[in-house]
């Protein structure tokens, strides 16, 4: 009888396992459970187990790169991989070269029913979206305090934008406790107005890692938040429920970083433009205002300000020269009737008539004599010449023959 | 920086009296100063939320891991 050491017993059955054809690439489906893994190695260790039994897998490091989850005890899942024994515990295992969830597909469903529900409900419309404020004085982050993704957006705010305070609502962002972890932390920061915008997201990782971003309540709290939410969640192609109803939706947490804050150095550019335009807006204002006081300096009323009581005086003696030859006129017309009446007053008058060598004779009484027989032999008669008056006595009286009555 | 952009226009309508004109481009040029000297000197504040002993939230710095 042939007595075998224990290495040597568990060295024939790998070599009779390996030597199975069937064994070295087979899919198996369980529930995983007694997982662990070591940072340090990087390997992956856990049961697969359905009712009747349990197997053990190992999922080494350079294997592992591949997986896009994080893998949970009680989770469905299927691995693939070469059927081996452990020869320390002369255990069987199954050395993974790939994991998935299994039912992804059923996911799948669910995430296509829970947005079109969304959808339907409004929670994506353009009209509720709210602006990002274009210079915010708090950038509120909410995701994993540890992790590529925070330390990316902190870098790009630092670099981009040093004024805003960045505030760090530190939450898990897979695993169950995520969504109500993401609920609470939004919910937190729109009841105390703790920041301008928040950041919701994680970084890269398979569809299962970022299930917390598709939970319908965390959906309704960024829908409802006051406070402008853009959602970064995972890498450019990764698309969640939240990147539909937030405010606006990142590729990536860096591109999340750069669109919540103005840039420094653009920044710094304009605000060089605008004192440029504003000093050549007020310097255009000044000479053009300088212009319009050159013209009004050069005008004659500032340049000769006596040339107005100048014109004015020059009116004024035109005025009076005109109202003097009016008044001349006026007062000429007059002056010339009263010398023509004058004149043929004159003509008419006795005494002209005197002068030319005639007398006026009229009784003691001043009634004229038009007849000698009106006077009487030894009366008195007045006799009017042109420079004086004679009394005479009356003579005689003889009558012409042809006044004989 | 809304200010700003305010005091532009207003500036750029050309109707403010000279004297107004002239306080709006000083206040302007002392925003833009300001901005300027903000954006040349801020050292930003990164701060995270934290539970204190008695429960309740509270702002503390927040230091990044260093990995």
């Amino acid at each position: 009888m042939e007595v075998f050491a224990v290495s040597e017993l568990n060295r024939m059955v790998k070599a009779v396992l390996e030597s199975v054809p069937e064994l070295e690439n087979v899919y198996v489906r369980g529930e995983i459970s007694n997982y662990k893994f070591y940072p340090s190695s990087g390997h992956h260790y856990f049961s697969l187990k359905d009712e009747g039994g349990t197997v053990r897998c190992v999922f080494f490091k350079s294997q592992a790169m591949s997986l896009r989850f994080q893998p949970q005890n009680g989770m469905k899942a299927i691995a693939s991989g070469r059927v081996s024994v452990f020869p320390r515990d002369g255990t069987y295992q199954l050395y993974c070269s790939s994991l998935h969830p299994d039912g992804a597909g059923d996911l799948h469903a669910a995430f296509e029913q829970l947005k079109e529900r969304l959808w339907k409900e409004g929670l994506f419309a353009l009209e509720h979206k709210k602006p990002l404020p274009a210079y915010p004085e708090t950038i509120g982050i909410v995701t994993s305090p540890v992790g590529a993704a925070v330390h990316d957006m902190i870098r790009i705010l630092r670099r981009r934008y040093p004024l805003a305070k960045v505030l760090l609502l530190p939450v898990r962002v897979q695993g169950p406790e995520a969504p109500p972890a993401i609920v609470r932390a939004i919910r937190y920061a729109c009841e105390n107005k703790v920041a301008d915008v928040l950041i919701v997201g994680r970084g890269g990782g398979s569809a299962e890692d970022l299930w917390a971003f598709n939970d319908e309540q965390v959906a309704r709290t960024i829908y409802h938040a006051t406070i402008p939410i853009v959602s970064a969640v995972g890498h450019e192609p990764d698309v969640t429920i939240a990147d539909f109803v937030a405010d606006a939706r990142a590729a990536t947490p860096t591109h999340a970083a750069e669109m919540v804050s103005p840039d420094r150095a653009e920044l710094s550019d304009r605000l060089l433009g605008i004192q440029a335009h504003l000093l050549r807006l007020q310097s255009g204002r000044v000479e053009a205002l300088g212009k319009q006081l050159e013209n009004l300096a050069a005008k004659r009323t500032l340049t000769d300000p006596m040339a107005f009581v100048e014109d004015k005086r020059m009116l004024l003696g035109h005025v009076q020269r005109e109202l003097f030859h009016a008044a001349e006129t006026r007062m000429a017309e007059p002056a010339r009737k009263l010398a023509a009446a004058a004149a043929s007053l004159d003509a008419l008058s006795p005494l002209r008539v005197l002068g030319r060598g005639y007398a006026m004779v009229t009784d003691e009484q001043g009634n004229v004599l038009r007849r000698a027989a009106d006077a009487a032999v030894g009366g008195r008669t007045v006799s009017r010449l042109a420079d004086g008056t004679l009394f005479c006595r009356v003579e005689e009286i003889v009558l012409e023959e042809n006044d004989r009555v | 920086m809304n200010r700003l952009g305010q005091i532009v226009a207003l500036l750029e309508r050309g109707d403010a009296k000279l004297a107004d004109s002239l306080a709006l481009f000083e206040e302007g040029t002392r925003l833009v100063s300001r901005c300027s000297a903000m954006l040349d000197g801020a050292q930003q504040q990164i701060m995270k939320l934290q539970k204190n002993p008695g429960g309740q939230l509270e702002e503390a710095p927040f230091e990044e891991d260093v990995q």
